[in-house]
């Protein structure tokens, strides 16, 4: 446990400042798209964009966790850790995208959802849980992609989804590695050597059967090559959902609970 | 089953034996005094029968003593009503972590549990329920993949069986060592309440001392109903790691069953000399009418 890992090299590349947002990929992928803000109970987060736009010939209710490209927009998106309100907000607009029959598609890139005092009185866990069982009763298709950083309960909130995409350098975890090595090692300062035993690469959690598929970056990182993935994420997008569409609605929640019904790892019997 | 008390006893004693070994370490309980229970906050010895009784709130001080899983199952169900289901699901290591099955064992020796959670089929107040609770001394009541498989599996027998759901919680939330498995729980145990809650079945979710992280922010605040013991401390990130991020210093009362009722998370705050009867009338309240 010297040296740093394999998946810090990737943690770093994931958080490079100059990798691109998830506004960005939105305004690649859907050059029309109309931003829609608010959970009309309390007030708008900014460290989640949702709206709808148009992708090839197909409209998608898109929303996606952004953290922001400079200091200014960064401090307004909290870094891109949604508030319960961001959450909220995102019910509304997927039970509104179910209603006009639009597809949804997810972008992920967060730290976490926001540790803070307004956060937890205005109910942070009850947003993400809500979020999660409203998710699983969806009748349209979900898909969704870790752009970059994919930090826990703040990442799988807009997480359940029929196909899970990430980018080649992405990672996708129960807590951030400075977390983790806190918790665990109570020293956050060993979160490069801890960071391949979290076992929280794209390469991770395909093996896992967690992550349907990875999109590949250019050598050295998306930050030096913008296009290439977001071509390559428009197509599989696309392509996933012809697929998912020939699925009447029930069989397409069926397999949602049942892809997610599968996860864990026990033993049954005496051991 | 007949036993079930008496061994859950013994269990009880066993366990508190040497969680206060760890816990406090002058104090070490000799055999006369297993029958005695001494309360850490007012430090009076007090008799099992009579902790019991009090729904182990000490009688002198009103200190909650912490319950584990059968404590709790022991004190909310008609006598030997309780039917294990599952009992002999086993961690297995998904992400290779170093040392994670040497503290698993180390917990089950510690508890005499399996896991960190207990669930069945049993009788409250005449009503059968499914019934499960989160056992906070077993690695923090985490949540790993049997954790959330248990709670999986009680959901769906609860469906199955049409029977009004119980949950108790009391959880430090994800279970690191299971990394994203642990995190894909959350979402696990949240699609079968969207079946649950699509199937028109009462689900009461009881949140204790602590309830936080991962457990928090899935199937703990899904309740129909929302009860929270008093004093408890209910929340989704730890106040460590708030305190760090917005530097400065956390409201008194932050995150307590009474911060959620007052911000209208929860819905009724209770002594837990309070819970047991309230369950009872809430479930009559959801009795199909025969
Ligand atoms: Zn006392």
């Amino acid at each position: 446990m010297t040296a740093n890992s394999r998946a810090w090299d990737k943690v770093q590349l994931a958080r490079n400042p100059k990798r691109p947002t998830a506004k960005s990929v939105v305004a690649a992928l859907a050059p029309d798209f109309v931003e829609l803000k608010g959970d009309r109970l309390f007030s708008n987060d900014y460290a989640i964009i949702g709206g709808i736009g148009t992708i090839a010939d197909r409209r998608f209710t898109i929303i996606a966790e952004e953290k922001g490209t400079n200091l200014e927009e960064r401090i307004k998106n909290h870094f891109g850790m949604p508030h319960p309100e961001g959450y909220r907000k995102v019910m509304r607009l997927v039970r509104q995208a179910e209603k006009f029959h639009r597809p949804v598609l997810f972008l992920i890139d967060t730290p976490g959802a926001y540790p803070g005092i307004d956060a937890e009185a205005r109910g942070q866990a009850e947003a993400i849980a809500s979020s999660l069982r409203f998710l699983f009763t969806v009748k349209v298709p979900l898909i969704a992609a870790v752009l970059s950083e994919g930090g826990s309960g703040g990442a799988l909130a807009i997480g359940i989804a029929d196909h899970l995409i990430m980018l080649e350098n992405a990672t996708y975890s129960i807590l951030s590695p400075e977390g983790f090595a806190a918790i665990l090692y109570k020293d956050a300062s060993l979160a490069p050597q801890i960071a391949d035993t979290m076992k929280l690469t794209a390469q991770d959690l395909e093996q896992f059967g967690i992550a349907d598929e990875i999109i590949a970056e250019p050598g050295g990182g998306w930050h030096l090559d913008n296009d290439a993935p977001i071509i390559s994420l428009k197509r599989s997008v696309l392509a996933e959902l012809k697929q998912l569409e020939r699925l009447d609605s029930e069989t397409l929640l069926k397999k949602r609970t049942a892809k997610f019904r599968a996860f864990g790892k026990y033993q049954e019997g005496n051991n | 089953m007949a036993n079930f008390l008496d061994d859950h006893r013994n269990r009880v004693v066993r366990f508190q034996k040497q969680y206060r070994k760890k816990q406090i370490a002058s104090h070490k309980l000799d055999i006369p005094e297993r029958l005695f229970l001494k309360c850490p906050f007012c430090e009076r010895s007090i008799h099992r029968d009579i902790l019991m009784q009090n729904a182990y709130v000490c009688p002198e001080c009103g200190n909650y003593f912490p319950l584990t899983a059968r404590n709790r199952i022991g004190m909310l169900v008609e006598r030997d009503s309780f039917n294990e289901l599952d009992h002999n699901l086993h961690s297995l290591n998904p992400l290779d972590f170093p040392g994670y099955e040497d503290k698993v064992k180390q917990n089950q020796e510690l508890t005499g549990e399996v896991e960190a959670f207990v669930g069945g089929i049993a009788k409250i107040s005449g009503h059968k329920v499914c019934i499960g609770v989160l056992d906070s001394h077993f690695m923090m009541g985490s949540m790993g993949s049997v954790v959330g498989e248990k709670v999986t599996r009680l959901i769906e027998t609860s469906v199955r069986e049409r029977l009004p759901l119980v949950i108790v919680s009391s959880s430090g939330g994800a279970r690191m060592q299971e990394g994203i498995f642990s995190l894909m729980q959350m979402a696990k145990t949240a699609a079968a309440l969207a079946e649950h809650n699509a199937a028109g079945l009462f689900y009461l979710s009881l949140l204790t001392h602590p309830t936080t992280g991962g457990v928090s922010a899935s199937f703990a605040m899904l309740g129909d109903i929302i009860i929270a013991e008093k004093g408890a401390l209910i929340g989704f990130a730890g106040k460590r790691v708030i305190q760090q991020t917005i530097r400065e210093d956390l409201p008194e009362g932050f995150q307590t069953s009474e911060f959620l009722l007052e911000h209208g998370m929860i819905d009724i705050v209770l002594d837990r000399r309070e819970v047991k009867p309230m369950i009872g009338k809430l479930l009559a309240f959801h009795a199909c009418e025969a």
